[in-house]
């Protein structure tokens, strides 16, 4: 079933640049629609460092990533932009007078531009560099966990020291057969209380504790039977199980937007700097993934790259209109979008 | 002042090393792949080397934030440290490093 929406302008990533494009395309009478393989706003800022301080952004002396994109997220409200999170943008052709972009979740999103602001590219679960480990992907070797009653009385082994495996073992233990928690070491950067839980839990002997490293699955036809581990000796054993769920955290990579057909350089796409349209009418790129001569991936560059898009993309939405450069502190017009007094 | 980085095809690059700029930095603007998708500061585990045994008792051993970070990374060893974490000094001319896997 298809989820579809017709709007001004999808942007394809919710990070500080896609969020302040919004702002400048709002001001502009540009609706929005985001895409963003995160279940939430913020991108790397959210995903990467949510509570280390970011000290460049222009007259903010200090401030968190999760603090900078909760403001932004308060700068932007006035124009309720769509967002479409846990999504992944995987298609995007052109209709008629309209782009088509397609996610993941099957939802198709068509509208009059298209704005990349999709940075590093898509945060995806980082796979344990293992040889052959493809084949069991999505049978029974795991980066998330979709439906909990796939590991019912499974023997699972969960690999990881953060929050997602320990919330794994705690929610899987009741009805797996049995929980294997393997760590690189006997300490684990979770929230204090799933920790507790599951030091209970291993005293209890309801859950397996192992410190070691994850070496290699052994199987067949995609099928895992046992996990290799090492201890600090480099002794291996094999833990069998029938599951593994592995949680290492997310890495980034491009991903589908380098077959959208915009000239990439590398990882990048190159764009003109007086509007930061790339070589596809229509289609314009902002922030990290875009390249010329002299970009610094900062976020102030993002922010300054959303308001010159956002000037061109007003000429193709509204190309009836004459369009007049403003202030929001002078502007009548504007603060009414603003929805502060005029 | 140098450092000597073996890449994940098992080959060694001499590399120009310039004091207090981090191993990650050395790396990357020498020209050779490292992933370091956080940008050096400590929150990603895409940088991860493995630093020659000679040279360990020269470097300031990890802090706890960056033996933390390195649960997100794979085949961690006891050689293991995050190179953004590693800032270059005058006594590390010369060191050694191999990229580890999950970081290019």
């Amino acid at each position: 079933m298809s989820d579809k929406h017709t709007t001004d302008a999808v942007i394809i990533g919710a990070g500080p640049t896609g969020l302040f494009s919004v702002f400048e395309l709002g001001l502009h009478d540009v609706k929005c629609h985001l895409i963003d393989i995160l279940d939430k706003p913020g991108g790397q800022c959210a995903e990467l460092y949510p509570e280390k301080p970011i000290y460049d952004i222009p007259a903010i002396p200090s401030c968190t990533g999760s603090e900078l994109t909760a403001a932004l997220m308060t700068q932007i409200k006035p124009f309720n932009a769509a967002f479409h999170f846990g999504e992944m943008a995987i298609e995007m052709k052109k209709q008629g007078e309209f782009w088509q972009v397609k996610t993941d979740a099957g939802t198709v999103i068509e509208a009059k531009v298209v704005v990349i602001a999709a940075g590093g590219g898509s945060f995806t679960p980082k796979r344990p560099p293992i040889a052959g480990i493809e084949e069991y992907e999505g049978k029974s070797v795991f980066y998330a966990v979709r439906k909990r009653d796939v590991f019912r009385d499974k023997d699972i082994v969960i690999a990881g020291g953060g929050d997602s495996a320990l919330d794994w073992v705690l929610n899987l233990e009741p009805i797996a057969k049995s929980v294997t928690l393997l760590h690189r070491r006997n300490e684990f950067r979770a929230a204090p209380d799933s920790i507790s839980k599951m030091r209970a839990l291993v005293d209890a002997k309801r859950v397996s504790l192992q410190i070691g490293n994850f070496e290699a699955i052994n199987g067949s036809g995609g099928q895992i039977s046992s996990v290799a581990v090492s201890d600090e000796h480099k002794n291996v054993k094999g833990i069998p199980c029938n599951a593994l769920l592995a949680f290492y955290g997310l890495t980034m990579k491009l991903g589908p937007v380098a077959d959208f057909g915009l000239g990439m350089e590398g990882e990048l796409i190159p764009v003109n700097t007086a509007d930061f349209e790339t070589s596809v009418p229509g289609v314009f790129a902002i922030g990290d993934i875009c390249t010329y001569p002299g970009k610094m991936k900062l976020i102030l560059s993002g922010f300054h790259e959303a308001a010159l898009m956002a000037k061109k993309v007003f000429a193709y939405v509204h190309p009836e209109r004459r369009y007049k450069f403003q202030y929001t502190t002078s502007s009548s017009d504007l603060k009414g979008k603003l929805h502060v007094s005029k | 002042m140098k450092i000597y980085v073996t890449d994940m095809s098992g080959n060694t690059h001499e590399l120009e090393a310039t004091e207090d700029w981090s191993v990650m930095e050395i790396i990357r603007e020498g020209g050779i792949p490292i992933l370091a998708q956080c940008g050096g500061s400590c929150a990603c585990a895409t940088c991860h080397v493995y630093v020659d045994k000679e040279w360990k008792d020269k470097i300031t051993p990890p802090d706890e934030e960056e033996i933390a970070m390195l649960d997100g990374a794979f085949d961690v060893t006891e050689d293991s440290r995050l190179a953004c974490c590693i800032t270059f000094t005058e006594e590390l001319d010369g060191l050694r490093v191999s990229l580890a896997a999950g970081s290019v």
